[in-house]
């Protein structure tokens, strides 16, 4: 698999580190004091639970022999065809979240 | 008619030429209706159905495969069986297994070829050597058998190691005995012939496409053959279990991931016993025909395409390289790709699911095949008495919301560092 990374253009896979599933949303609170059963459950789904689909995956790369930034890869898990690239801040931003991942 | 092997049946068949073979199982149709249908027809699903049969007399079962028998996991595995783990909830179950292992190929009348020709694992440092010590005796306190061998004592045993690589020096190793390796698909064969006799239907080319529930219980399923009823459904769908679940609406702490396997050349015997680099993740033994069967890490992202990239495989040779560097004049005869249901802490679930009637068997990560007998035999249990038996009471779906995580490595929910 080649990676084209949004800053260093196309790179093996294995210049990079992969986190995982990207839709997963982190919840806002203490995790270890969550207010109610759904803020719990929401920590749980968070964690642990993933949709693991044979198809289309968006999933966080970390160029970490490369430029260091943090990737949305958007990639079939039947074919390993890459089918987007964006920068995990964009992303973020777009959502309305902090551009930190993590 | 029945056919039981011995060596009678093989003198008698030698005397006609081995014209008079009869196939292993019947193709069964599929009927309307059973008492249990498992979904998965690999190594969990075989082994469910005959403990279904012999431990609780439940004989009207369907077993469903999507391809043929044995078509995934249980077929595409390095062979190797051991129950050298750390964890209470774990080293039970496995030692059970590996007990089942013992007995198998008398309870099945079928050839497994188990070979119970050691598991050694080799410690590089003296603050691995700590390590090893302990988890062999925490193996010893339940009852399962581990030495801790130095230098000298592995070099006896495989002398054609690189004992003084400069990075990675052998310092000793951790040795189960009674680990092997047992002849893969076999084991589908022999669970699905001693299946089969004891009444159960094995359909093959049946896919799963949809699960009916009904008031919080299962119904019966849809296929690719049409709906069959079922009083109980087990799911044993390794790295597919996620597609699966997902049928009857239940999202799993499970990532699919393709782990990669090879085979070298066939060579005259080399090494008698099955080895683990320490340094590295990396096993290896020799088949029977003389091939070298080795691994090492999964590729590390979610994949369903049973085919792995390069750099797992040079990956993969490095360490063998580092370990055995004459395998460097060997030419690789085959690799291959299977589906590995990668759980959120590294160790399986056998369990009930929130839908009465409705058992999940899954999150075997890349260490099914030596778990093969022990999850057919708890996941028959499970399914039978609607409870789990103690011995896989620790693989709770709910452990990840409870915290009650078994997590040998203790990598965290990433389940590519399992």
């Amino acid at each position: 698999m080649r990676i084209d990374c949004c800053y260093c253009g196309p790179r093996g896979h294995e210049e990079f580190v992969y986190l995982g599933d990207a839709t997963v949303e982190r919840p806002n609170g203490d995790p270890n004091e969550p207010r109610d059963e759904a803020a719990r459950q929401r920590w749980v789904d968070y964690v642990y639970l993933r949709d693991n689909p044979a198809g289309a995956h968006r999933e966080l790369w970390h160029h970490v022999c490369g430029c260091r930034a943090w990737l949305v890869v958007t990639r079939n898990s039947v074919t390993h065809a890459i089918l987007r690239v964006e920068a995990a801040r964009d992303v973020a931003l777009a959502r309305g979240l902090s551009p930190n991942p993590r | 008619m029945i056919v039981r092997y011995s060596i009678f049946s093989v003198l008698a068949q030698a005397l006609q030429g081995n014209t008079g073979w009869k196939p292993v199982w019947r193709d069964a149709e599929l009927k309307p209706a059973y008492d249990v249908v498992i979904v998965g027809g690999g190594g969990h699903g075989l082994a469910t159905a005959f403990y279904l049969a012999k431990e609780y007399g439940i004989t009207n079962v369907a077993v469903l495969e999507k391809g043929w028998l044995g078509s995934g996991n249980v077929g595409r595995n390095t062979t190797i069986i051991r129950s050298n783990y750390l964890l209470p909830g774990n080293i039970p179950f496995y030692e059970w297994a590996m007990k089942l292992w013992e007995g198998l190929e008398q309870d099945l009348n079928y050839n497994a070829m188990v070979s119970q020709r050691g598991v050694l694992n080799l410690y590089h440092s003296d603050a691995q050597r700590d390590a090893f010590a302990r988890r062999g005796n925490a193996m010893r306190l339940h009852g399962v058998d581990a030495e801790l061998l130095e230098r000298e004592m592995v070099r006896a045993i495989a002398p054609c190691l690189d004992f003084d690589n400069a990075r990675f020096p052998i310092a000793g190793g951790l040795l189960q005995r009674r680990g092997g390796t047992v002849r893969h698909d076999a084991v589908a064969w022999g669970y699905a012939r001693a299946a089969d006799q004891r009444g159960v239907d094995l359909v093959q080319n049946c896919e799963v496409t949809g699960i009916r529930v009904e008031g919080g219980r299962v119904l019966g399923l849809d296929t690719v053959k049409g709906f069959v009823r079922a009083g109980k459904v087990g799911l044993a769908c390794a790295g597919n279990s996620s597609r699966v679940a997902a049928l009857a609406g239940l999202k799993l702490p499970i990532e699919s991931h393709v782990l990669q396997a090879f085979v070298s050349e066939a060579v005259k015997p080399l090494i008698d016993t099955v080895i683990t680099f320490g340094a590295g993740h990396f096993y290896i033994s020799q088949s029977d025909k003389g091939g070298l069967v080795f691994g090492g890490d999964i590729d590390g992202y979610n994949s369903y395409a049973w085919r792995g990239n390069l750099a797992a495989v040079e990956d993969v040779c490095e360490s063998a390289m580092a370990l055995m560097p004459m395998l460097g004049r060997l030419r690789l005869l085959r690799s291959w790709g299977g589906l590995m249901d990668m759980s959120m802490d590294g160790s399986p679930i056998i369990d009930k699911t929130p839908i009465a009637g409705l058992y999940l068997n899954a999150g075997w990560c890349y260490g099914g095949f030596k778990a093969t007998p022990a999850s057919g035999w708890c996941f028959a249990y499970t399914i039978a008495r609607d409870e789990p038996h103690a011995l896989n009471a620790a693989f709770r779906l709910d452990r990840f919301a409870t915290g009650h995580l078994i997590d040998e490595k203790g990598a965290g929910a990433q389940p590519n560092l399992h």
